[in-house]
């Protein structure tokens, strides 16, 4: 595949970017505790990837910072937002949050043009003439300005999980989320959309990345945070927490994702 | 002598065969057909049903179903979301009309509302609007546990991923979920009206003026004055499935191209 992206414009404009602050956040499942008391700063621009075992929460603390998970405990900000303030306005503060999700979640029913202006008519009110050109501009930016009339399923999964990046960015977000955008592809696709990207944190867009991809974090992030057992067990320096990290749990988990050929003998 | 699975079952094709073709005889051989030549299939005065029975009979009986589709089709999308709303008072309120309304027969819903409800209140209402309201009701009662199971069927990161491009939770439904739904739901609701094209014969329990006659009262109708015997009503009943059977090939193409189209 090599309708992949080169295009270091800009959007509309330059990305007007946002800061997320998490204090002490609790979530429970019933009686399971997902996310045990959980702070996390990220400052406007930065790139901070979520790592760590399945199950340790890292998608659900994603999830809360747009509140598509309701969060027990605790304070979110995002932007000029106070998330978790009782009367905030959930969808006013949602345009200003791109999500991309593990199964793309595109509009089956809706062509790649037609996914991207939808939320622009229906939630910013732009003309359809405006919100086209805005669509257009984006499924370029992601490589994919050719296909703009296929419908999903006419895509690959790499595609369509680009078509979801524009559809997100076509909202002008100050803030994105991606939730193991490429655990769902087939492994030839997966350099399109991290070179997507990495081609947004290079235009300064704040990004929250749960991941699997170390290489992809250990390149593009700023930090990375390592969560197991709904803590936060050790954060930093993307290159230090990869290279050298100083928790043993740390070191358990990334020896395991960067060598899972390897066999431990138990004594 | 031990047979092979395919000799066996060739012999039970056979025997299933047999059985059919003695069945068929006793049936041909045990039937007096020279009373229902007269009775069923006297087509030699038939005469005077035509051209009515096409041009009133079937247009209104046309006119009766879609507008009890129309009702049910609102109604129905009314109780399905509120089934699935999260207030339970809304549950209890769609679960007990659907339970109620799918439970009685129809033919008792058109008698309430021909005669309970004029009796009750004092209102006279023309037989087209008792006809939408009573199919209306009924209809809205099976449409509504379709259109749920298609609503539930839409993936739930559909929903999520409208809501978190910033779209209140109904513009969320209106404009991603409920396409979606219908889409899904296109076979059973054809099916749907195939049924209530039949239910709309049940008119014939209130008082009808000719030109309100459909296929049914037709019928009905031609039994007691054409002298040939029940002959009118297989008339009748050839024009419904004048209706139903395009309606099921409808159907059939919607579920082909519905199973295409899935991945």
């Amino acid at each position: 595949m090599n309708d992949v992206v080169n295009s270091s414009a800009g959007n509309t404009g330059t990305i007007n970017a946002a800061g997320v602050s998490i204090k002490d956040l609790r979530k429970s499942y019933g009686s399971n505790e997902v996310l045990k008391g959980i702070s996390l700063d990220v400052a406007p621009g930065e790139v901070v990837c979520l790592i760590g075992p399945s199950g340790s929460g890292k998608s659900t603390l994603l999830r809360c910072v747009n509140l598509l998970e309701q969060p027990n405990e605790g304070a979110i900000h995002v932007g000029g937002f106070e998330a978790t303030h009782p009367d905030v306005d959930i969808d006013k503060m949602r345009r200003t949050v791109g999500m991309v999700f593990q199964q793309f979640n595109l509009f089956p029913h809706l062509d790649a043009k037609r996914n991207c202006t939808i939320a622009q008519t229906k939630v910013l009110k732009r003309s359809q003439e405006e919100a086209d050109k805005v669509a257009q501009h984006n499924l370029e930016r992601v490589g994919l300005g050719h296909l703009s009339d296929r419908f999903p399923d006419q895509l690959s999964g790499g595609q369509q999980q680009r078509v979801a990046i524009a559809r997100a960015l076509s909202m002008d977000p100050e803030l994105m989320l991606f939730d193991e955008p490429t655990s769902a592809l087939d492994p030839e696709t997966v350099g399109d959309v991290l070179s997507v990207m990495r081609n947004l944190a290079k235009e300064g867009m704040t990004m929250l990345v749960v991941t699997h991809e170390m290489g992809f974090a250990r390149e593009v992030a700023d930090r990375v945070v390592f969560m197991d057992g709904g803590v936060v067990v050790e954060e930093g320096v993307a290159e230090q927490v990869i290279s050298a990290p100083t928790q043993a749990r740390t070191k358990e988990f990334l020896r395991r994702v960067l060598d899972p050929t390897h066999i431990e003998i138990e004594e | 002598m031990a047979m092979t699975a395919r000799q066996r079952a060739r012999v039970s094709l056979y025997v299933q065969i047999g059985i059919f073709v003695v069945a068929v005889a006793a049936l041909v051989l045990a039937t007096d057909w020279k009373t229902v030549g007269n009775s069923v299939f006297n087509f030699g005065k038939i005469g005077p049903m035509f051209p009515d029975i096409f041009l009133v009979g079937l247009k209104n009986t046309l006119i009766y179903t879609f507008l009890g589709f129309v009702v049910g089709l609102s109604g129905g999308l009314l109780l399905a979301l509120m089934k699935l709303s999260s207030f339970p008072l809304y549950r209890w309120i769609a679960t007990g009309y659907i339970e109620f309304f799918r439970g009685v027969p129809a033919l008792l819903v058109f008698i309430a509302f021909g005669y309970g409800v004029p009796l009750a209140f004092g209102v006279q209402w023309n037989v087209t609007l008792i006809v939408m309201i009573s199919l209306g009701m009924v209809a809205s009662a099976y449409i509504a546990e379709t259109l749920r199971a298609g609503l539930q069927a839409v993936p739930k990161g559909q929903l999520e991923a409208a809501r978190s491009l910033g779209m209140p939770q109904w513009r969320a439904m209106v404009s991603i979920v409920i396409p979606q739904a219908f889409k899904i739901v296109l076979p059973p609701l054809t099916n749907e009206v195939i049924l209530l094209t039949k239910d709309s014969s049940l008119i014939y329990v209130l008082g009808l003026t000719a030109s309100q006659y459909d296929l049914t009262k037709f019928g009905r109708d031609g039994i007691s004055s054409l002298g040939a015997g029940l002959t009118p009503l297989l008339v009748a009943g050839a024009f419904y499935l004048v209706i139903t059977i395009p309606l099921s090939l409808l159907a059939r193409k919607f579920e082909s191209r519905s199973a295409r189209t899935k991945r």
